[in-house]
């Protein structure tokens, strides 16, 4: 079938793509655009890493069409930084070592920024709550959740 | 997955003709949470996918005391447990949407789809069945209405007919003294599929040192190949005095009517206990919510909440 023409905004650029109604938003934002920090995990919305905002809203891009971000704004793991350096949460995850692959962080990092945005001091219980549905196989969840609680508050 | 033809209507009418012209090739996308891995793992591979979110029908969430409470069929998880009248008046709900999945999949999942679906394990329809809600229904022959406990029809099974969608949900506004909870048992906190589930619905009737079930509907997930309502329970309640013997008897009838398979998640005879447990603590935190006392749900507790009715 012929490919479809798509107008968003992602990390605050406009940007149009031509996608296949069959390629989710994480394909795309990987394959075609060049977005590789979001990172494919189990591809079936189980792991988090894929997480990315979608008008604000913390989804899982392999479940998402491509087609559907259509007028809409994204958020990746490329938009935390700034050009004055990390975001606050990034640096605080150096800090306590809240990593060893790095496969889970970028959906870590964006799971954690939607969390403090709508909730900028949660509780441990509220933390651990809203990181339930990104998976880490390596650095245990300890350490994520301490430097999530020491940027709450702090992180813009 | 196969490539597809990808269509987002903006009415209702077009939503319609776009589903009838294809039947059973077509189906309906809202949050595509169940629906994009369905067809990634090839177990549907529709000619043609009808995007219901531009539909504005689809996407209101409004209440009422008069008109009640309807619920449109794309309308997330979140957006629901969020809302401030839900909340207060549905909390039943709010249990059931608020531990579907993570807050990723709730960000996009909506009870429209995880009704039309029909798991057998699915969270929010007993709590939907103890509310008495019923299923908004459009098809290229007009529009009808179903209570939801019919809606389903086997594991992965629904009533709809070929050419027709699922607008909206629809429940009325539950009456004063009136309460409703629902519980799962998972063997994590988070992020798993019900074992048991159990939704409860009481209405309570005479003076406060003697409280009557006056109206009740209770219903059972992961023990049938439906969502099933219970209405022996019921009759074992209704008319009868709240207290822990007629509590323990509405068990005792719900484990009788489970009709619990073995498999991954537990053998038969442990989800029939299950049922027994979680059928009174359902009902007693129904009843302490009807009270007005507050009684947490899984998100808010973890795990810790007290049920006894004193």
């Amino acid at each position: 079938m012929s490919k479809i023409h798509v107008q968003c905004t992602i990390n605050g650029e406009p940007t149009e793509f031509l996608c296949e109604a069959r390629q989710s938003l994480l394909e795309v934002l990987r394959e075609e655009l060049g977005f590789t920090g979001t990172k494919e995990g189990c591809n079936d919305g189980n792991c988090g890493a894929c997480s990315v905002t979608l008008d604000g809203v913390l989804v899982d891009s392999c479940l998402v069409l491509a087609v559907e971000v259509e007028g809409k704004t994204v958020g990746t793991v490329e938009g935390l930084a700034s050009a004055h350096g990390l975001h606050p949460l990034q640096q605080k995850f150096l800090e306590h070592a809240s990593l060893q692959c790095g496969i889970c962080t970028p959906g870590f990092l964006v799971a954690s920024k939607a969390l403090l945005d709508e909730n900028p001091n949660p509780s441990e219980h509220e933390v651990r709550h809203w990181l339930a549905g990104n998976l880490c196989r390596c650095t245990g969840y300890d350490k994520i959740v301490r430097a999530v609680l020491d940027a709450s508050g702090t992180a813009e | 997955m196969r490539d597809f033809e990808y269509t987002a209507p903006n009415t209702l009418r077009e939503a319609v003709k776009l589903l009838s012209e294809k039947g059973e090739s077509a189906r309906v996308l809202a949050g595509g949470t169940d629906l994009i891995v369905q067809m990634r793992a090839r177990r549907f591979q529709p000619e043609r996918v009808v995007d219901i979110k531009n539909v504005p029908e689809a996407n209101e969430l409004t209440l009422s005391p008069r008109k009640g409470l309807r619920i449109g069929a794309a309308v997330p998880c979140q957006r629901i447990y969020n809302d401030e009248g839900v909340k207060e008046h549905f909390a039943g709900l709010t249990d059931a949407s608020m531990i579907i999945g993570g807050i990723q999949i709730q960000g996009r999942a909506t009870l429209g789809g995880n009704l039309c679906n029909a798991s057998p394990s699915a969270d929010s329809i007993p709590a939907l069945i103890s509310y008495g809600a019923e299923a908004e229904i459009i098809g290229p022959n007009g529009k009808r209405k179903l209570p939801v406990e019919d809606f389903c029809t086997g594991p992965g099974a629904n009533a709809l007919q070929p050419g027709e969608m699922l607008v909206a949900i629809h429940m009325s506004q539950p009456k004063p003294n009136s309460g409703a909870h629902y519980l799962r048992f998972i063997p994590r906190n988070e992020m798993d599929i019900a074992v048991v589930g159990v939704g409860a619905f009481v209405e309570l009737g005479g003076r406060s040192k003697s409280r009557v079930f006056k109206t009740v509907r209770l219903a059972l997930a992961a023990v049938a190949p439906t969502p099933l309502p219970v209405p022996e329970a019921v009759a074992a309640l209704e008319g009868q005095p709240v207290n822990d013997e007629t509590i323990a008897a509405a068990a005792a009838a719900a484990q009788q009517v489970a009709k619990p398979i073995s498999d991954m998640r537990g053998p038969a005879e442990y989800r029939r206990h299950l049922v027994g447990v979680l059928t009174k603590r359902a009902l007693i935190g129904a009843v302490k919510r009807a009270n007005g006392e507050f009684v947490p749900n899984a998100v808010q507790s973890s795990g810790h909440a007290v049920y006894q009715l004193s």
